[in-house]
């Protein structure tokens, strides 16, 4: 669906996992980048509705873009460069609070295994 | 000159959450209605609203508006299903009781002496809320994880939850599915009275006229009122309110500081300011709002803040509402609260009622500005 442009100012490949698959791509590309180029439309799934949704503005705006990312759930993809041994995930819906148990979702182990330290006192992350 | 009048039998100045139940309860009961709007230059109390439909810490020292806060959240199931009815907008009402958590021993022994004034000022029976000790909440609220100083918590059954802005939304929509003629970018200005005959209303470049006359101006009041004789002692108070990115929901209950939509997104609050006409965000205000929260409830931490913005309550010398009609100008009511939401249904169906019956019940005498009048006698 999506093709690179010549970019002469690429990266080295670098692997990392999308969709549970094992790809090579331009490190310091964007993870929406990396995943639409690697076809993981849609990206996720509303939190309201559960309609499918794909990255649009690629600038940090639309917010369209939430993906998980190495664990974090809701990350912005289009703003977050590619590393050696990312992890990316489609975002399914709402993402869940960590270590609130007893509501219904399977995917979430890494969030829990990092909430399962101190507390953080520090407000959350302004964002928007 | 009568040729260009627009006359109705009510005209509801205020098209906020007030006004809008107002005219809401006059039209479905057969008036024809007028409701006049300033437009969205208005200081909207709605848009900064926390969304509670709050009974249990409502009146202390005033059973009257205890009662009514009651009265009005017992309104509200049925309010919520004809508004949705008229209008397609669910006000996403939920009932399901409500907390307010307490940090420490002090705060926890504060909280049950007020409940303890609160109940003794109701008849046996009536008062549902009561204390919960830390373990109890803990198992009430199994998927929530409390921090070290959470004591405990107030817990009422009554409380509920519902939201300001499809409310508003709604209830804009179920009046103008009743025929209320609404009138935005038109800010009342001038309000005078035909001898012995109907109020007349200057409103952007109109002129209306109606026997009845409802003030429902917020801080936009106190002008209002002088021209018909009443009294608005109101200042606006500021009110800072922040929201989440939608999680999986986890708080089906609701609480005084924190609650979440049934969409997802979790909203904080809450802060008091006098700032005068200022609606800016602070956001060390905002930060105190999230700290408290966390102590709460740690996990929110973990949560990205979406936004966070100031609004204006309306706010009486004893934070409790005005109803008046005009002794010198019968016929014209004022209505101004700084908990439009909850007193929602009460606005439609109990207070409508009497505007159109001309004379507020008995029950509402405690509710008259008068009150603020420095008591002359021994």
């Amino acid at each position: 669906m999506f093709r690179r442009l010549p970019d002469a100012a690429a990266g080295p490949l670098v692997p990392v996992t999308i969709d549970g698959q094992g790809v090579m791509v331009p490190e310091g590309e964007s993870a929406a980048a990396a995943a639409l180029a690697a076809g993981m439309v849609p990206t996720r799934t509303t939190p309201v509705s559960g309609a499918p949704r794909a990255p649009w503005c690629m600038m940090g705006v639309c917010f369209e873009c939430l993906m998980e990312i190495d664990g974090e759930p809701n990350m912005q993809g289009c703003m977050v460069p590619v590393r050696a041994g990312m992890v990316i995930r489609r975002q399914e819906g709402a993402r869940r609070l960590p270590a609130m148990p007893g509501t219904s979702h399977e995917a979430a182990g890494a969030s829990l295994g990092a909430a399962s330290g101190a507390p953080a006192a520090a407000p959350a992350n302004p964002q928007g | 000159m009568n040729a260009s009048l627009h006359s109705s039998d009510a005209i509801v100045i205020g098209g906020g959450v007030v006004g809008g139940a107002i005219a809401y309860g006059l039209a479905k009961r057969g008036l024809s209605v007028t409701l006049l709007d300033e437009g969205d230059v208005a200081f909207r109390a709605a848009r900064a609203n926390f969304g509670l439909v709050w009974v249990h810490s409502k009146g202390p020292g005033f059973p009257a508006y205890q009662e009514w806060s009651q009265r009005s959240a017992d309104l509200w199931g049925d309010f919520a299903a004809e508004l949705t009815a008229d209008s397609g907008v669910s006000p996403h009402h939920e009932r399901r009781g409500g907390f307010h958590f307490t940090l420490g021993d002090e705060e926890f022994e504060a909280r049950a002496q007020l409940l303890r004034r609160m109940h003794n000022q109701q008849p046996p029976g009536r008062y549902a809320a009561r204390m919960v000790e830390r373990s109890e909440l803990e198992r009430m609220l199994p998927n929530i994880r409390f921090g070290p100083r959470v004591s405990g918590a107030s817990f009422s059954e009554s409380d509920g939850q519902a939201s300001p802005l499809h409310l508003l939304h709604g209830l804009m929509g179920a009046c103008q599915a009743r025929g209320v003629r609404l009138y935005g970018e038109h800010r009342a200005s001038a309000i005078t009275r035909e001898p012995g005959g109907a109020f007349i209303v200057t409103a952007g470049p109109r002129r209306f006229a109606a026997p009845k006359l409802v003030l429902a101006a917020g801080n936009g009041n106190p002008p209002l009122a002088k021209m018909v004789g009443l009294e608005a002692p109101v200042r606006p108070q500021r009110g800072q309110v922040a929201v989440t990115e939608r999680t999986e929901r986890f708080f089906h209950h609701t609480g005084s500081g924190v609650r979440q939509l049934p969409e997802g997104t979790v909203i904080l609050g809450s802060s008091e300011e006098e700032a005068g006409f200022d609606t800016s965000a602070r956001s060390d205000v905002v930060g105190q709002i999230v700290h408290r929260n966390i102590q709460v409830m740690p996990d929110l931490a973990r949560l990205r803040l979406v936004r966070f913005w100031a609004g204006l309550r309306v706010m009486t010398p004893d934070s409790f509402p005005v109803y008046n009609q005009s002794e010198t100008h019968p016929g014209a009511f004022i209505a101004t609260c700084h908990s439009g939401v909850t007193l929602a249904a009460a606005h439609a169906n109990a207070l409508a009622p009497q505007i159109i019956a001309g004379a507020l019940s008995p029950e509402m005498a405690p509710f008259t500005a008068r009150r603020f009048h420095v008591s002359k006698a021994a």
